[in-house]
């Protein structure tokens, strides 16, 4: 096939940047060379319309091993044990074919994790849908489910949180993110530089196949009403091949004849090999006639764009090859010596002993192209005047029943429960809570992780909704009693190519990178997702924040849910009442408008301080953040899991009862204090010179407030839970 | 006490199992499915997880395993062998348990504590236990037991219904049925009892921080009446 520039079109790629391709090469390159070019300069893995504006992100920290750049992110927490965790998105595939596209987005982010020497200890999520009474919705949810569990469950890796919303904007375009975190020892990490010349590169794991081929590509573009047709692109999972695959590795890295290593992800093995390469300033030669394949007759073209899983490429020391293969034969997996590294700086592919392509390493990598991309700032939307007359023919005891049975807000036990979130024995927080927790096996740590994103915020005004979120992670971690270390980003946006989505992007990374300094709560990893978009319509802006955090010991670890009758409850943080994008206001008031909640970074980081100071000194026995749906709604979510009621003080100075039990004002928490502490406990918010109201106090079984709320707890559990189940069933 | 737990590629609560044997005392070594023989053992256990992926029927190409002769032989001369989980349903691909586990009856995988009630006492797993009921996890695409009438019949004339799914307060009946199992059935024995499969898992239960304690029970149990 002759190469032209309507192939290279065909191939994803721009006229321009195929006349630079050819400009660099200083000839038409041939149609494997095409293919090489088109998975290497897309926007999954090139990363051309973000770089310019990731450069900006706050990486550093001195709990920080290793940012962003390679395989996954690695913390210290501490004694020689680090954390690898990564986000990742794999919304395209999910959204054509929920089962595998879901699956192999698990399958793939384990891998980044343990082919970095960690063995995952936990699985999370974070999954967006369209409106629940879209066609769709129901069906793409069942099968991401199912292809979630599916895997992780398989594997052994408890699922431990997550995050489910439902939004119009995504009836054309899921979003399906998943993160996962490994366990490794600090001295024993590995990493995807290549080093050193004519060093034996190695294929294991499974057979290359047909599948996944234009996968990288399919991800960067938007879907139009042919989406069908682009079923054959999403890779097939095969769980039981990848834990033989961790086994395997995990085996072979205890001792060093590894290099590096590299899974084969979006791009295959063009992008692995690519990539060691490019970070050892190394060429690669790859006879393509040795790579283990699973059909017939498959093309250098094939093997080199096919995005079948559960592939690792290994650059292996020499000599070792013996030894390397006895291991992954008790496995059962293929291994082969399909290369070498090289001084050329090319990379050369063979095949049936012609050499098929050669191109320079760093045109593929370095020298891609990088977009500065015109956006548009979004202005701060004005404050809206609600009419508070209006709000007096609402019941209080009504709306919290209305907000607790939102699609947003209601229990996701159903999704949950089909996860395995308590093998390997050590999940000492379930999915549920504000974080999910897992011990350090053997030890008296444990790691907290949670996944958050806010689009309502960031579509009003992207600046503040970034930083909502980045504050959103840091409270989830310090409610389940954990310091907040690190986190990663999974950063879901429309087409770059227009102003306002890339604005929308441009805006969300300055708020995370804002928040993130200012915490001490470095990124250490992510992904960037563009054209989540079907037929013109974009989703709204959605970063996605996956925060770990360390508990030093994990007896200290808090829940959400009230302990004992008697004990006082605060308010921890001030409440102006800000209902502008709020749950109250959308689901009461069908109002959409308005800015999000102020961030005040200061109290942020001084409250949450306070908190982890109290949980430290064992001053209090529940906590939770105040978010979504304000304080009536966190304490509710309390009594619920608690089995408990909470009798509400008469509140002094209060102007307005639902702009202060609605309001989603930021930096705020509720605690559960035994009377013994109280004292304690008011000198430490005093210290602090935090503020705080005296909500109330637990009780037996309902939410008391005035003559206006009494309402007993299995009422409002019914509310709460059985939304998700009734909704499936219908 | 000794015991061995066999890990085949696709097990993974082999290290829980590890865990917790060993926790409460028992002298515990890891058999490689590929061996040939088991170290000598009072108990072999037969883990959770997926044996070689279970795309077949679940546990069906482990019942032909190089490993599974030992564990058959040492069955039919009156050893210990428990199978949980996935273990469980390889015993019954064996022929050492009746009946079949098919998927769950609402077709989900499934992931949460059960109560399940001890339905006989008069075996060496159960023999002198401090409680009727027990509150367990399980975490399962394929627990539904199903059996003939007459198998059915058969376990019932035996006492070789170990356990079945019930309320905390020992009721049993269609709501405490989580997946769908032929009579609440949660856990079988072989004629001798010497034999047990169930879908519940004692090992994620071991310590307060985790689901709950009464898997402490079981394992303690099984160690004192080997005493």
């Amino acid at each position: 096939m002759e190469v032209t520039e309507a192939v290279a079109i065909d191939h994803g790629l721009k006229k321009e940047e195929f006349s630079k391709i050819c400009e660099l090469l200083k000839r038409t390159p041939n149609l494997t060379e095409l293919a090489i070019f088109s998975a290497m300069w897309n926007e999954h893995c090139s990363y051309k319309s973000s770089r310019k504006h990731l450069k900006k992100m706050h990486t550093k920290g001195k709990q920080v091993i290793q940012g962003p750049g390679e395989n996954a992110g690695v913390i210290d927490i501490g004694d020689d044990d680090a954390i690898v965790f990564k986000i990742e998105s794999h919304n395209h595939p999910s959204f054509i074919e929920p089962y595998q596209g879901a699956a192999t987005g698990v399958g793939g982010i384990m891998r980044d994790v343990f082919t970095m020497g960690a063995r995952p200890i936990a699985n999370l999520n974070s999954i967006h849908f369209g409106s629940p009474q879209h066609k769709k919705t129901r069906n793409l949810l069942r099968g991401v489910v199912k292809g979630i569990g599916g895997y992780g469950n398989c594997i052994g890796v408890p699922t431990i949180a997550g995050q489910t919303t439902f939004d119009e904007s995504y009836n054309g375009n899921i979003l399906v993110n998943a993160m996962t975190l490994g366990l490794v020892n600090k001295n024993k990490i590995f990493y995807s530089k290549a080093a050193g010349l004519d060093k034996p590169v190695i294929y294991v794991g499974s057979k290359t196949g047909r599948d996944g081929i234009h996968g990288a590509s399919m991800a960067s573009a938007t879907f139009d009403d042919k989406i069908e047709e682009k079923k054959p692109t999403v890779q097939v999972g095969d769980p039981f091949t990848e834990k033989l695959l961790l086994e395997a590795c995990l085996e072979l890295m205890a001792d060093n004849s590894i290099i590096a290593i590299q899974d084969m992800g979006a791009a295959g093995l063009t992008s692995s090999s690519v990539e060691m390469a490019s970070k050892g300033n190394l060429g690669i030669e790859l006879n393509l006639s040795e790579v283990p394949c699973r059909e017939e007759k498959m093309t250098p073209y094939e093997i080199m764009l096919s995005e079948s899983q559960e592939r690792m490429l290994i650059v292996l020391e020499k000599g070792k090859e013996e030894h390397a293969k006895k291991i992954f034969d008790k496995w059962n997996l293929d291994f082969a010596v399909i290369g070498k590294t090289t001084n050329s700086k090319n990379i050369e592919l063979i095949f049936d002993n012609k050499k098929v392509a050669e191109i320079p390493i760093d045109l593929l990598a370095e020298n891609a192209p990088i977009y500065d991309r015109p956006w548009k700032k979004t202005k701060l939307p004005q404050k809206l005047k609600f009419d508070k007359d209006e709000f007096k023919s609402l019941k209080l005891s009504d709306c919290i029943k209305k907000i607790l049975s939102n699609s947003n807000i209601s229990d996701k036990k159903w999704i949950w429960d089909q996860y395995d979130h308590t093998v390997m024995g050590d999940t000492i927080q379930k999915p549920g809570g504000d974080a999910g927790v897992v011990r350090v096996h053997g030890t008296n740590k444990a790691v907290a992780a949670s996944v958050d994103s806010s689009a309502l915020y960031c579509f009003s005004h992207p600046l503040t909704g970034g930083k909502q979120i980045v504050c959103e992670s840091y409270r989830n971690l310090i409610s389940v009693g954990a310091k907040p270390i690190a986190i990663t980003n999974c950063l879901n946006f429309g087409n770059p190519e227009k102003e306002k989505n890339m604005g929308e992007f441009v805006e969300c990374v300055e708020g995370i990178t804002e928040a993130s300094k200012y915490l001490d709560f470095p990124v250490v990893s992510g992904n960037v997702s563009f054209y989540n978009e079907t037929k013109d319509k974009g989703i709204k802006p959605t970063p996605t924040i996956g925060g770990v955090g360390l508990i030093s010991d994990y007896q200290q670890m808090l829940t959400m849910d009230f302990k004992t009758e008697g004990n006082l409850v605060y308010v921890i943080g001030k409440t102006d009442g800000h209902l502008d994008q709020s749950i109250f206001a959308r689901e009461l008031l069908n109002e959409k408008k308005g800015p999000p909640p102020t961030v005040n970074l200061f109290n942020e980081k001084n409250i949450g301080e306070t908190v982890l100071d109290l949980s430290r000194k064992n001053l209090i026995v529940s906590c939770h953040d105040v978010s979504l749906g304000g304080i009536l709604t966190a304490v509710s979510k309390m009594c619920i899991k608690g089995k408990k009621g909470i009798t509400i003080n008469t509140l002094k100075g209060l102007t307005n009862k639902y702009e202060y039990f609605f309001g989603e004002d930021q930096a705020r928490y509720i605690i559960e204090i035994p009377k013994a502490s109280l004292k304690k406990v008011n000198d430490i918010l005093n210290k602090y010179s935090v503020h705080f109201d005296e909500l109330g106090a637990v009780n037996g079984q309902s939410i008391e407030y005035k003559d206006d709320i009494n309402l007993p707890i299995e009422e409002l559990a019914d509310a709460h839970k059985y939304w998700l189940k009734k909704y499936m069933d219908s | 006490m000794r015991s061995s737990v066999i890990i085949f590629p696709g097990s993974n609560c082999d290290r829980d199992m590890d865990v917790a044997l060993k926790k409460f005392g028992f002298k515990n070594q890891m058999v490689w499915h590929n061996d040939q023989s088991i170290p000598k053992s009072d108990l072999i256990v037969l883990p959770g997880g997926f044996s070689y992926g279970d795309y077949l029927r679940c546990g069906s190409i482990a019942s032909k395993s190089k490993i599974i002769k030992s564990v058959i032989d040492f069955a039919n001369s009156g050893g210990l062998v428990l199978g949980i989980c996935n273990g469980f349903q390889i015993l019954t691909e064996t022929g050492l348990l009746n009946g079949i586990l098919q998927q769950n009856k609402f077709l989900n995988f499934i992931c949460c504590n059960v109560f399940v009630k001890v339905k006989d006492k008069q075996n060496k797993y159960f023999k002198d236990l401090k409680k009727d009921v027990l509150e367990l996890h399980i975490a399962h695409n394929e627990g539904n037991y199903f059996c003939s009438d007459d198998e059915l019949k058969s376990l019932e004339d035996n006492n070789q219904i170990a356990v079945t799914y019930c309320g905390k307060d020992g009721s049993e009946n269609e709501t405490t049925n989580p997946n769908g199992a032929i009579k609440n059935i949660a856990g079988i024995f072989n004629k001798n009892k010497n034999v047990l499969g169930m879908m519940p898992h004692p090992e994620r239960m071991i310590d307060k921080y985790l689901s709950g304690e009464d898997g402490s029970l079981f394992f303690k149990n099984i160690l004192d009446n080997f005493k």
